[in-house]
């Protein structure tokens, strides 16, 4: 078998205030002998902020970044949910509409690139359940995650809208998503079933609205903590800065005390897999990982 | 012949009588459903084959009138469009039947709809315009000036975006998907005189637009596939496009991409939270701030890093931009 090989978009967060994310990434990269090559040219994909300012342009920025990863002929890899959403979103509508796509291309053009649309936008998660597998993932388990209690937060944009993302995520039911759970089971960990699971953490609304962003994220950290859970998992960066980053702003917002450790997602298949904590930067994380 | 199929289905139904109970409980029938049965089928059957008391809304039985909307284990549908099988397929042969909002129950999947009502009359949604008393003419459109309601005419106020909406559920003042897809549509017709008006509805910071948390549920619970997010984008839009943007932390929050794409590429993440909320209100973030540092979370100004090829990205930010704030 050839080695698989992905363009990765890092996104902005994992060159910034998640790094651990960035360094987890790479070494479980590594240990599932991937080969990434980051997309040093690409820039911040708007985060679902700019379109709202300004939807041209940030279908252009988009558009370019996708250039890149057509350059090299690789599916294009995301580490994020939000970047996952606006990359794959500017596929769509360039894809489905010609006029659209001559306009940016125009545009593109005048910096000597053209979008073609020939490239697949997966979020991680998802491109290492379709191209190595959960039964592949498991075989290289050195450390399973044996009675510990992990509740998959999914994150929204990597299921919803699901006519956008159903063709990038294996068909995930955004109301009974599985991917997570199948693969901590594939790690030995015992995921936790809740309601939560697949909501909002308010991530997009916490400059303007903190008080409805902090009762989002203390509704699922509650219900994690009500189904015995000893850590949540999450794919997306946005979400970990919530639910990691902001413990006790949700604690005072929703009058309980929440402490729970909060991984990223490589960050648990790299310590099922064997990888040092300093290789996966848990020394970043804020909450305390309590169960290593 | 390809053999018609039934099922054995498990039916799990949120009851309350709202006069007389404290609490709702949960009735299970058993149910031999045919795979052509929708779910008003099985309402109906519940209320003719167990419990004549059994109370639900419903009306034309053709996906128009809105008002069987109920949810099958959280999903929202609209009963009379959605298959038993279907739902089978996603959640197994057990389902439970919810109203759409629980805590606004008055009898089983009837529920009290005063908030989402009050919110979609709160937008004007309806034609303000100077027409001629005793007009001579049709007042038409073209297919064009159709084309640019976005297929939002389409609604049918079942309310499932509005319940379905995290950020309704957080916060009781805003208005909520259904109002404002509606919006839109008034907004986006040639023949509407009241954009202005409804823009400024629309832009109240707690209310209106600014507090969508972009969680696409609306989108997935709409039984129209009208994804009144995408409405709620455009609301954003004209908001800019109309120069009706207030200079307040939402409104920088969106436009403080652009600046820091330009210089970085890549987002600034601590410039865009102080050019968001000011020298004096990016104060409050500093405890967390302060944790982040301690964790090698923070970029100082001074490393931070930047895109390769910044010059096309310049470029393209100049070229490409459309909107001024």
């Amino acid at each position: 078998m050839s080695k698989i090989k992905y363009a990765l978009y890092t996104g902005c967060t994992a060159k910034e205030s998640t790094p651990e994310l960035l360094k987890s990434t790479l070494a479980v990269a590594e240990a599932l002998d991937i080969e990434l090559v980051q997309l040093e040219e690409a820039s911040c994909c708007g985060a679902s902020h700019l379109q709202d300012f300004d939807d041209f342009l940030s279908l252009t920025l988009n558009a370019r970044n996708i250039c890149y990863a057509e350059k090299l002929g690789l599916t294009m890899v995301t580490i994020c949910n939000t970047c996952q959403l606006n990359t794959s979103l500017t596929k769509d509508r360039l894809d489905s509409d010609n006029a659209l796509k001559d306009k940016v291309n125009s545009k593109l053009k005048e910096i000597g690139l053209e979008y073609k649309g020939n490239v697949e936008i997966k979020h991680f998660l998802y491109a290492i359940i379709d191209d190595i597998g959960v039964e592949e993932i498991a075989k290289r388990v050195t450390k399973p995650l044996k009675n510990i209690n992990i509740a998959p937060f999914y994150g929204c944009h990597n299921i919803r809208p699901s006519k956008l993302q159903s063709k990038n995520n294996g068909n995930e039911n955004p109301y009974v998503p599985d991917s997570i759970e199948r693969l901590i089971d594939a790690l030995g960990g015992n995921a936790i079933d809740y309601e939560h699971k697949n909501k909002c953490c308010g991530f997009h609304v916490e400059l303007q609205a903190p008080k409805t962003a902090n009762k989002l994220s203390g509704d699922a950290m509650s219900d994690a903590m009500d189904n015995n859970a000893d850590v949540v998992v999450t794919p997306c960066p946005l979400c970990h800065l919530r639910l990691d980053v902001q413990q006790h702003n949700i604690s005072k917002e929703i009058g309980r005390d929440i402490q729970m450790p909060v991984l990223h997602l490589p960050q648990m298949i790299g310590l099922a897999l064997g990888l040092a904590p300093e290789d996966l930067g848990l020394e970043h994380n804020v909450s305390e990982i309590t169960f290593v | 012949m390809k053999k018609y199929e039934t099922k054995k289905i498990t039916f799990n139904v949120f009851r309350f009588n709202s006069e007389k109970d404290h609490l709702p409980y949960y009735i299970k029938y058993d149910m031999e459903v045919s795979q052509d049965e929708v779910v008003l089928d099985i309402l109906n059957r519940i209320k003719w084959e167990f419990d004549g008391s059994f109370s639900y809304r419903r009306s034309c039985r053709h996906g128009i009138c809105g008002s069987c909307a109920i949810k099958v284990n959280g999903k929202p549908v609209l009963s009379c469009k959605e298959n038993v099988f279907h739902l089978v397929e996603i959640f197994g042969e057990e389902l439970t039947l919810d109203p759409q909002d629980e805590k606004r129950a008055i009898k089983d999947m009837v529920i009290d709809k005063k908030n989402f009502w009050e919110k979609y009359s709160s937008v004007k949604p309806y034609l303000i315009t100077d027409i001629a008393e005793h007009p001579e003419k049709e007042n038409l459109i073209s297919p064009k000036e159709a084309d640019a309601l976005d297929e939002a005419d389409y609604c049918i106020q079942c309310g499932n975006c509005f319940y379905a909406c995290p950020s309704v559920k957080a916060n009781e003042d805003y208005i909520g998907p259904a109002a404002l897809l509606k919006a839109f549509r008034f907004n986006a017709d040639s023949r509407d005189n009241a954009k202005d008006e409804r823009l400024d509805i629309i832009n109240e910071e707690g209310a209106g637009v600014w507090d969508c948390v972009k969680c696409f549920e609306c989108a997935e619970a709409c039984p129209k596939d009208l994804s009144p997010i995408s409405k709620i984008t455009k609301l954003h839009n004209q908001i800019f496009e109309e120069s009706k943007a207030k200079n307040n932390v939402a409104t920088r929050h969106a436009v403080g991409f652009k600046s820091s794409i330009k210089k970085h590429g890549i987002l600034d993440e601590g410039e865009l939270v102080r050019y968001s909320e000011g020298n004096i209100g990016v104060l409050k973030h500093l405890p967390e701030a302060y944790e982040m540092w301690k964790k090698g979370k923070i970029v100082m100004p001074w490393n931070m890093p930047k895109s390769k090829n910044m010059d096309e990205i310049k470029k393209l930010v100049d070229i490409a931009s459309t909107v001024d704030f």
